[in-house]
């Protein structure tokens, strides 16, 4: 448990002497994103039954949980090829598991952290969502996906650029195709069934359920369990494996 | 000669031990001691060997084969365990930059396992052993050179490691802060403590070792006391500067010197007597394993 503790609050204090900077950087997006395609696109266009920013705010948030998640790996690259603090985690009488669990719950800190900075922002635009607890639910489990496969990357990949890439490459194209800024739905028969398995679709398309009409798919619900566990256990290895 | 200890007196006993990266075999079977309370150092050039062992000593790295003994238990089956009574400091400074001097050592007191009360009573007491103490609440990245090598020694020592594991302690820094951290070093050692030592600086092995090893390519080729390894080559030696280069020449004492020195007159363009010192063994010992001197 101290173990699991000294890997948390070592990412929590770092976070803390940065907080203001952490905060306005988890802003920035959100809010081009909600002037561009909410405010931009104004009210009086209606997707799915409700205006289109009521749309985004829930994709928007699921997307956004997804990012700050994964991107521990940038910092978690950081510490251990230029920092070398890496090493002083592997000379330490902790298991893979501990250390595994310190980054992966930093990472779900991190994207409820953003969640609440964009919850903020819905309140003070006067969109009203359902927040249940099934809400958060749904986003822990994302935020737990995405922080591992973060970690997972950061332990496999060992350059800075080839992280850059990965997000480039993968976590962006997600935001855009996994159901944030548009219904799936929509999307050409050619493409459709792809962007239906993207765990970013599952989840945004259930919180945004939840939030406005109090719904959710209890099958979605049993494959996000199942990418967590499936993502832990790529974590666990990788670290595991990471040797410097 | 391989002078093998009881095992009760010793902190930790490396067997046969073996690694490889790829091709390159790093170490090839070295075997030695740390007896308790003792300073060992590990001398060699870089890519001797010197790191990859302290990785090894400290489960940052796997060996390929071989067995490690703190305190008569092997380690190479459960490393857990045999991290709480090993304290390492790195050849490289990897602190938290951005936490202070007591966060840093916070958050190694809790890997550790140490209670909240047991880690503030360490921090208290190391930062005034080590002079830092006016530091506390200093970022680590507004630390000199010298003040992060000391923080990183506290950080070693935090949670009452038996053993320490120096990997060139002193690298980078100026004589004078240089002269701090042994002082540092011989207090710990005074304070009971079994350190391994690895460095490049000989006078640093000369000054604070009971017994050195000399590693090259992956194998121990001497161990001994550095005075006896010094007396062994001579007490004195002579420098000869020859329009071909430098040649050295050792005498058992001071006498003989002087008496080679009065032949040398008019043969050399210059010559100077000195004491030998662990530097002399060191480049004795390389040039008979390059091959260029017969033993």
């Amino acid at each position: 448990m101290k173990g699991f503790l000294a890997v948390y609050l070592r990412e929590i204090l770092i976070l803390k002497n940065r907080l203001g900077k952490v905060l306005l950087s988890f802003s920035v997006n959100p809010l081009l994103y909600l002037f561009a395609f909410g405010i931009g696109l104004g009210r009086g266009i209606e997707v799915q039954g409700v205006s289109y920013l009521e749309f985004l705010i829930p994709g928007l948030i699921s997307a956004t949980s997804m990012l700050q998640a994964f991107a521990i790996n940038v910092e978690l690259n950081v510490a251990r090829f230029y920092l070398k603090i890496f090493e002083e985690f592997q000379s330490a009488p902790i298991s893979p598991l501990t250390y595994s669990l310190g980054e992966i719950f930093f990472g779900i800190t991190r994207a409820f952290l953003s969640v609440f900075i964009i919850l903020l922002i819905a309140y003070f635009s006067n969109v009203r969502l359902n927040l249940a607890p099934e809400f958060f639910f749904f986003l822990f489990l994302n935020a737990f996906v995405f922080a591992s496969l973060g970690l997972t990357s950061a332990m496999v990949i060992k350059s800075h650029g080839d992280q850059t890439l990965l997000t480039n490459f993968i976590i962006t194209p997600m935001m855009f195709l996994g159901g944030t800024f548009f219904p799936v739905e929509n999307a050409p028969s050619l493409v459709r069934p792809l962007l239906e398995i993207l765990p970013l679709t599952i989840v945004s398309r259930n919180v945004r359920s939840i939030a406005l009409f109090g719904v959710y798919d209890e099958k979605s619900l049993i494959i996000l369990f199942g990418l967590a566990l499936l993502s832990f256990c790529l974590a666990y290895f990788a670290v595991n494996r990471a040797k410097d | 000669m391989h002078i093998t200890s009881p095992s009760s007196c010793l902190a930790l006993k490396v067997e046969d031990l073996k690694k490889s990266y790829k091709k390159v075999q790093a170490l090839k079977g070295i075997s030695f001691e740390l007896r308790k309370g003792e300073l060992f150092s590990l001398l060699g050039p870089n890519g001797a060997g010197k790191t990859t062992t302290i990785r090894i000593l400290t489960g940052l790295i796997k060996p390929d084969g071989g067995s490690i003994f703190v305190f008569g238990e092997d380690i190479t089956k459960n490393y857990i365990s045999a991290k709480r009574l090993i304290g390492y400091v790195p050849q490289h400074i990897n602190l938290d930059v951005e936490l202070t001097v007591y966060e840093n050592l916070l958050i190694h007191g809790l890997l550790f396992g140490m209670s909240l009360k047991e880690i503030k009573k360490r921090i208290d007491e190391l930062l005034a052993f080590a002079d830092l103490a006016q530091r506390r609440k200093t970022k680590v990245k507004d630390l000199s050179g010298g003040m992060k090598r000391r923080l990183l020694i506290v950080r070693a020592l935090l949670h009452q490691p038996k053993i320490l594991l120096l990997d060139e302690p002193t690298v980078g820094l100026d004589p004078h802060i240089r002269r701090k951290i042994w002082h540092l070093i011989k207090q710990i050692q005074e304070k009971g403590a079994s350190i391994l030592l690895t460095t490049h600086y000989m006078e640093e092995a000369e000054y604070l070792s009971d017994r050195v090893a000399f590693i090259f390519n992956g194998v121990i080729h001497r161990v001994g006391k550095p005075r006896k390894l010094i007396e062994e080559l001579g007490s004195h030696v002579i420098d000869i500067y020859t329009d071909g280069g430098v040649k050295t020449e050792y005498f058992q004492d001071r006498q003989s010197a002087e008496r080679r020195m009065f032949e040398l007159r008019g043969k050399a363009n210059s010559f100077s007597l000195r004491r030998t010192t662990l530097e002399d063994v060191f480049m004795k010992i390389q040039r008979v394993v390059e091959g260029i001197e017969k033993t």
